[in-house]
């Protein structure tokens, strides 16, 4: 019986349309379009004006504080405009603005560097270059991966898990780099293990990537730190409290964190960074998106330059199908909508899902019928109907008592729910009044 | 059979007066001593309980009233300044005389001027939309129209106008108790003197985007061109983020800013419709000013 997490979760069809397809390098764009808040935290300070040369690779927006993270550069050329651009917040937001330079060779590089297996840094100097080299947590949510990795002296800590899980329907950026850079992302576990002092670690991956599964078991055979977990197919099982519950049975307590049950979980997206930060001196400025949808014709995975405007991806993978409704940034369940193609791709785009009509649609509201499928499906223990009706009445103080906060947003509720009742909405709603509140509590 | 009638008029007669004592007893015992002076304010005030004053309720604030010594800083926005005095005689004590204020919605993007480029399909609410992305159309700064506003409105004084997707406030209803201004996102709705025609000049537009990107989003957007601020004799308008704004303590409601706009984002409201050159007729003239009116 393979592993999973107790309580709640769902089937959503699987969609991975370009397992298959492995990993190409998408052109480099003209221009790339550089948000300075990619990440959770404070935004990055700009430290580039209008019309510097950039190289590849060099600091343009500086880490903003302890919660934040350094931007570079994706691309060599010249910065033309610090402008105020949509990006996947929805919302106009602080952008540098790069040109391409056509002639300089870097931008063409191949990235296909030899695997380097020593490690030769200390263990300070690799959180130092994890902090330099702008590296967020690769899986969706963008914290900076330098905080989580920040272990005050004497905490209980003992495991490392590797999130290979890729839950989401139609994702397959996590699956292909597990497939393609499976001896990298090894030696970029043994380089995280180093700079913590652990020695075990478990690599959880979903049941139906059995490749990856296998090729990783085979490369870890003689390893007695390093193991593979083969995970049950279910969502949300890529959530860290879940991931955590799933392999080590260990529960995380409500707010808190893995690290208080002394685990600490990365994406091997995340780790893939790290392992190119700490060997080949690269700072975090491509990464694989998944391009797909049911109506594209060629649906892939690329590396690409953060920066790149969608419609260039889009544009790649043979445009816009007619009949397109909604364009995703994201899987299916937790992505955003975005407002235009413009938007650039930041750190945090895992996927593009290009979405018809037929699937588009969310369905009229109708009245709570009292099924309680949303119960049963919450894989932290919630009451979804509950909370929605206690945020949407404004009973806010009511709704942090019955735990809103620990709502994961894994949108379950929402996908179950008969009555297409907008239940994430509103929950995510109330989450936002009940911080506001807390704090001014605090 | 009288003697079932006795029967049951005795043992209700002497339940109620049992009922009675301990009522009496325990209304003795936990009595609680309530300023009576609570009371009588209470009576004053317009008992809307619409929380504009800051407290809850009105009987919360009549407390306040009385309990707190230096109420100049208390004041109901709905009975306004004939009330605060009646309360001040009460108790004795000063209050401060505010100008009557009402609200003004600042924005003009109906519909019509200001297209849709995306479509919103969550709840119909705009603290939800506007956390989730910034809006229908182009324009991030302008009403998102799903009426967050009418819905917190206790006086039937906004609804949204089905035409341009916009809420619109009936002057008349407004007591400007301000949970209209907490409800918008946006911050759109704006407190805004009340003289005593009602006449008012101000800037319909929050768009703080640059002339050419604004302008694309919306028709009626305010480009920040300056015009404004350069003829107006009194330096009532400030630019700020590509926007202006008339300063309405310093504004003599002389329009001169009105006519120079070049994206018509200056409203005016309530002024009688200017004199119209013979040749017109007079009947459209007519409906231009009613058409102002139904815009305020």
């Amino acid at each position: 019986m393979l592993k999973t997490f107790p309580k709640g979760g769902i089937h959503p069809p699987e969609n991975k349309l370009t397992s298959a397809k492995s990993i190409k390098k998408m052109p480099v764009p003209k221009m790339v379009y550089v948000p300075i808040s990619q990440h959770i935290g404070i935004p990055a300070e700009i430290i580039v004006n209008v019309k510097d040369k950039v190289e590849i690779g060099q600091v343009i927006a500086k880490s903003g504080g302890f919660v934040s993270s350094n931007v570079h550069s994706p691309v060599a050329g010249v910065v033309t405009k610090i402008d105020k651009i949509i990006d996947t917040s929805g919302y106009k937001k602080q952008c540098i603005v790069i040109r391409t330079d056509a002639k300089n060779e870097s931008n063409f590089e191949e990235i296909d560097y030899p695997l380097k297996k020593d490690i030769t840094m200390e263990p300070k100097d690799i959180l130092q270059r994890i902090n330099d080299y702008g590296i967020v947590g690769l899986g969706g949510a963008t914290f900076p991966s330098h905080v989580k990795l920040s272990v005050k002296e004497g905490t209980f800590l003992d495991y490392l898990i590797i999130n290979g899980v890729e839950c989401e329907p139609y994702l397959t950026a996590d699956h292909r780099l597990m497939l393609e850079k499976a001896e990298e992302i090894l030696v970029g576990i043994k380089i995280l293990m180093h700079a913590l002092h652990i020695d075990k670690a478990i690599i959880g991956i979903e049941n139906n990537k059995k490749d990856a599964i296998d090729i990783l078991k085979k490369l870890t055979v003689n390893d007695s730190g390093i193991k593979v977990a083969a995970l049950q197919v279910k969502y949300p099982q890529g959530g860290e409290k879940q991931l955590v519950r799933a392999i080590l049975n260990r529960e995380v307590p409500k707010n808190g964190l893995p690290l208080d049950v002394g685990v600490i979980v990365h994406n091997v997206g995340t780790i893939f960074a790290i392992y190119q930060a700490i060997q080949h001196n690269k700072p975090l400025i491509e990464r694989v998106v998944t391009v797909t949808g049911k109506k594209l014709e060629n649906a892939s995975n690329y590396w690409v330059k953060i920066g790149t405007p969608i419609s260039d991806l889009v544009n790649e993978v043979g445009g816009l199908p007619e009949g397109t409704r909604k364009i995703v940034n994201g899987g299916p369940m937790m992505g955003k909508a975005i407002k235009n193609l413009d938007v650039p791709v930041t750190k945090g785009t895992s996927g593009i899902l290009v979405i018809s009509e037929d699937e588009a649609s969310r369905g009229e509201p109708k009245n709570c019928i009292r099924c309680g499928e949303c119960v049963d499906v919450c894989p932290m223990g919630l009451e979804p109907h509950l909370l929605m009706n206690l945020s949407e009445k404004g009973m806010y103080e009511k709704a942090g008592s019955e735990d809103i906060m620990t709502c994961i947003e894994c949108g379950s509720c929402s996908y179950v729910c008969p009555s297409h009742r907008p239940l994430l909405d509103y929950i995510r709603f109330g989450k936002t009044i009940v911080k506001k509140l807390n704090t001014v509590k605090n | 059979m009288s003697e079932s009638v006795l029967y049951s008029v005795f043992l209700l007669v002497s339940l109620g007066s049992i009922a009675a004592i301990v009522l009496y007893v325990v209304s003795k015992k936990f009595y609680v001593y309530e300023d009576p002076l609570i009371a009588e304010v209470e009576d004053l005030l317009p008992a809307a309980n619409c929380a504009g004053c800051g407290s809850p309720g009105c009987k919360s604030f009549a407390e306040k009233l009385v309990t707190t010594e230096d109420i100049s800083n208390l004041f109901c926005p709905v009975g306004g300044n004939d009330v605060m005095k009646l309360v001040a005689e009460v108790l004795g004590k000063e209050v401060a005389e505010k100008d009557p204020t009402l609200a003004v919605v600042r924005c003009q993007g109906g519909c019509d001027v200001r297209p849709k480029t995306t479509e919103y399909q969550g709840p119909r609410s705009c603290a939800i939309s506007a956390m989730i992305y910034s809006g229908e159309t182009d324009c991030q700064y302008g009403c998102l129209g799903d009426g967050d506003c009418v819905t917190v409105c206790k006086f039937d004084a906004m609804y949204m106008d089905e035409a341009t997707g916009l809420p619109v406030i009936i002057s008349d209803k407004c007591t400007s108790c301000g949970a209209c201004v907490e409800a918008c996102p946006r911050d759109i709705i704006e407190m805004r003197p009340k003289n005593k025609r009602d006449l008012k000049v101000f800037v319909g537009c929050l768009n703080e985007d640059k002339a050419g990107i604004a302008k694309k989003a919306c028709d009626v957007a305010c480009i920040g061109c300056s015009k404004c601020q350069d003829i107006c004799p009194k330096d009532a308008v400030t630019m700020i983020n590509n926007l202006a704004y008339i300063d309405p303590a310093i504004c003599t409601l002389c329009r001169k800013c009105v006519e120079v706009c070049p994206t018509h984002s200056i409203i005016e409201t309530n002024f009688p419709p200017k004199k119209v050159k013979k040749e017109a007729p007079k009947v459209e003239a007519k409906v231009e000013s009613e058409n102002i009116k139904t815009d305020a």
